[in-house]
């Protein structure tokens, strides 16, 4: 039991580790761009005194390594600075507006429905993988595993876009029954915000259940040429129950590890999903703020997605230690 | 609600005569073993195919247009994917004949034994590859050239709106789309593949190198692409794009070489861990050692040891991450900060025309087209999956 918490405390502060140094990637890489914040805020008509006053405000006099440990500080307490776009239109329209300007109050609920939506495809998708998985592997080499071979190999290689409007054209047009556009707020009802995050969530699902699919598959399948599998099957135990009774449960760590990294997955998925749904989650504002070369916002984005993308990484490494004991003990 | 319940009465009728088939079956053929060891499961799968199957054949000879004279789309959808599906099947299946009668011992014994899936993979890359090298003599018209007419609708048909000169119609600012989708070929193609040779040509030498000399380099290396990996790709691409848009300025074209830069780096990243573990298994072997003592340069250690024993993994790689950097750099066209106009690009493509698709039942042409210039990048993709899938099927000499 000692060995297992030293290894999750070790992968944990691999993982903390990995998140500082992509931090440092993405602050580098963001100050790599010519001129300075002041100077994209003041746009073209900035007098030098104006852009030495704005320096000034946001601290860009100062040495980028103070910089980025004031950025890295505050983000850790969730502060991630103001937003261009919204604090010159906040400007622009006096000071009173209400207008979120903070990174901070812009992401948060962007944040939820994105969790929302990946929460809806992750219910959706992970059953009827495993489902097809396993029935792909009891008949394999059938017509039915031919087809859904081919189907899936399709559906991962498509663009998310492609089969997001081929959704759009069956479900939302041709045959009205989900709406086509997810224009989700604030004191929506439950059923509403499932209804309108459905069309998304089964774009996504499209492109995860292949893979999901394949890898329970093909786990299974490795598992089927064990010897204690033979002996299931030499006693006379039905093909359904071998499969959910004996390579299950074995094969349980490579289908773990698959749902964490294609979880994982979602989170590159969702950017061009949520832009053909116009869904409000935060992939979506990032490539808004990308267009406007809103920087804050990006960096901001950037680095909750690569956090949740180590995170869940992490997680898959982690079940996996736990669920096979031999990789608890290294050579 | 009504809906769902007789979804739910189609199933139990389905499972219902399920098992009066297998029933039937055995007795009228004696307990063949066929029917006597058919597990229920199977019975149903049976008889929902069937009813699938019915069900597509009737569809498929529903009128195309109501009484009341307006198209019924999801008919004419159908029956275009349908046809599709067969032309593609013969296709396949003559382009598979051929392949075996013509040409050298090697290449027939090859076409003999590939699947169907296979064989409609490898026509679709030489067909994308026709296309794309001889767009300018396909396309009916140049890529930037601006008609008078704008928005011209697809099918050629002057009674519809449309005009025999343009059969796809034009866009909004008049240039023939026809011709953007030929165009599209050799530009999103085009990138592409320079861009998954670069990425190759990075992460190959690099990975080769790491594993040939290992040490501090190797340590360097491995490290900095474990934090490139741990930044998901499309986001880091996103990230860097918005700086190279700033770094460009004005300079379209610069912001598309910036691009092949930024994507090739990020997927060099695959390819280097690949190339690296792939070479760690080669350099310990003894003609690795026996040429060492000879005395031979690193050059000809990687080029001339490592490199030929590595090609068959390294070209299963290269089909699926040309397929990646394909996606990716649609996807970003997509997004609107990938291939820049007056370039031609199916991601451009689709995101300019989507909204044509609510007029679907209206219109099925004109719905089609945001679908054509999707399913244009599908197809490439399908098929390099499809011929990948068949190679690493084969190297990994998985007979079952």
């Amino acid at each position: 039991m000692q060995s297992v918490i030293r290894i999750i405390l070790q992968r944990l502060a691999l993982g903390l580790l990995t998140l500082f140094v992509v931090s440092i990637v993405i602050f580098t890489a963001v100050n790599m761009l010519p001129g300075d914040f002041a100077e994209a805020i003041l746009g073209q008509g900035a007098t030098p005194e104006a852009v030495a006053s704005i320096r000034r405000d946001l601290g860009l006099d100062q040495p980028p390594i103070t910089r980025y440990f004031q950025w890295l500080g505050g983000a850790l307490q969730g502060d991630l600075g103001n937003s261009f776009a919204q604090a010159n239109f906040a400007s622009f329209a006096g000071a009173d507006t209400g207008v979120s300007t903070t990174v901070a109050q812009q992401i948060a609920p962007r944040f939820e429905n994105t969790m929302f939506l990946a929460a809806v495809t992750a219910f959706i998708a992970v059953p009827v993988s495993l489902t097809l998985g396993i029935l792909a592997a009891l008949f394999r080499n059938s017509v039915f595993d031919r087809a859904t071979n081919v189907t899936t190999l399709t559906s991962i290689s498509s663009p998310e876009f492609f089969l997001a409007y081929v959704l759009i054209l069956f479900l939302a047009v041709l045959n009205p029954v989900l709406p086509s556009l997810s224009n989700i707020f604030d004191g929506m009802s439950f059923g509403e915000r499932l209804e309108k995050t459905l069309l998304p969530a089964l774009t996504l699902t499209l492109v995860v259940t292949a893979h999901m699919m394949r890898m329970t598959r093909a786990a299974i399948i490795n598992l089927l040429a064990s010897p204690y599998i033979e002996m299931a099957r030499l006693k006379g135990m039905s093909p359904m129950r071998v499969i959910v009774k004996h390579a299950l449960p074995n094969a349980l760590a490579p289908i773990i590890n698959v749902i964490a990294l294609n979880l994982a997955y979602l989170i590159t998925g969702v950017v061009v999903v949520e832009v053909v749904f116009v869904y409000p989650g935060i992939g979506q504002l990032f490539v808004d703020s990308v267009k406007i070369r809103d920087i804050p916002v990006v960096q901001a984005c950037c680095l909750i997605f690569a956090a949740a993308y180590i995170l869940l990484n992490l997680l898959a490494d982690i079940l996996s230690i736990l669920s096979n004991p031999r990789l608890r003990h290294p050579k | 609600m009504s809906t769902l319940l007789t979804l739910a009465l189609l199933l139990v009728g389905i499972a219902a005569s399920g098992w009066v088939l297998r029933f039937a079956g055995q007795k009228a053929t004696g307990n063949a073993p066929t029917f006597r060891d058919m597990p229920f499961a199977v019975a149903f799968g049976y008889v929902l195919g069937a009813c699938l199957l019915l069900f597509s054949v009737w569809y498929f000879f529903q009128p195309t247009v109501t009484e009341a004279g307006v198209p019924n789309a999801g008919v004419v959808f159908f029956r275009w994917a349908v046809q599709f599906f067969i032309i593609a099947t013969i296709a396949a299946y003559l382009f598979r004949v051929l392949g075996r009668s013509v040409g050298t011992a090697w290449s027939k014994k090859l076409f003999r034994q590939m699947p169907l899936t296979a064989s409609f993979g490898v026509l679709v890359v030489i067909l994308y590859a026709f296309t794309a090298i001889f767009a300018g003599w396909l396309a009916p018209h140049g890529q930037e050239e601006i008609f008078t007419r704008v928005n011209v609708l697809p099918g050629g048909n002057a009674a519809t709106g449309g005009d025999p000169l343009h059969p796809l119609g034009t866009d909004q600012i008049g240039r023939d789309l026809l011709s953007r989708l030929i165009y599209g070929a050799q530009n999103t193609v085009g990138i592409a593949f320079v861009t998954a040779c670069l990425a190759f040509f990075l992460g190959g030498s690099l990975g080769f190198l790491a594993a040939t000399l290992q040490g501090w380099l190797d340590q360097v290396l491995s490290r900095a692409v474990d934090v490139l990996m741990a930044i998901p790709s499309l986001i880091f691409a996103l990230l860097l794009m918005t700086i190279a848009s700033a770094w460009a300025g004005s300079e379209r074209w610069l912001l598309t070489v910036y691009m092949i830069i930024i994507i090739a780096v990020i997927d060099s990243t695959r390819v280097f861990r690949l190339a690296r573990a792939v070479g760690l298994n080669i350099v310990v072997m003894d003609y690795i050692e026996a040429a060492k003592l000879r005395g031979e340069g690193l050059s000809y250690l990687i080029f001339k040891e490592i490199l030929p024993n590595a090609t068959a993994p390294l070209l299963a790689e290269f089909g699926l991450r040309f397929c990646f950097v394909f996606l990716t750099i649609a996807s970003l066209s997509f997004l609107g900060v990938g291939i820049q106009p007056p370039l031609a690009d199916w991601g451009t493509m689709v995101r300019d025309s989507a909204q044509f698709i609510n007029f679907a039942a209206f219109s099925p042409l004109t719905a089609a087209l945001p679908l054509l210039a999707a399913g244009a990048i599908a197809l490439l993709t399908v098929g390099v999956n499809f011929v990948v899938d068949w190679m690493l099927h084969r190297s990994s000499g998985l007979k079952e």
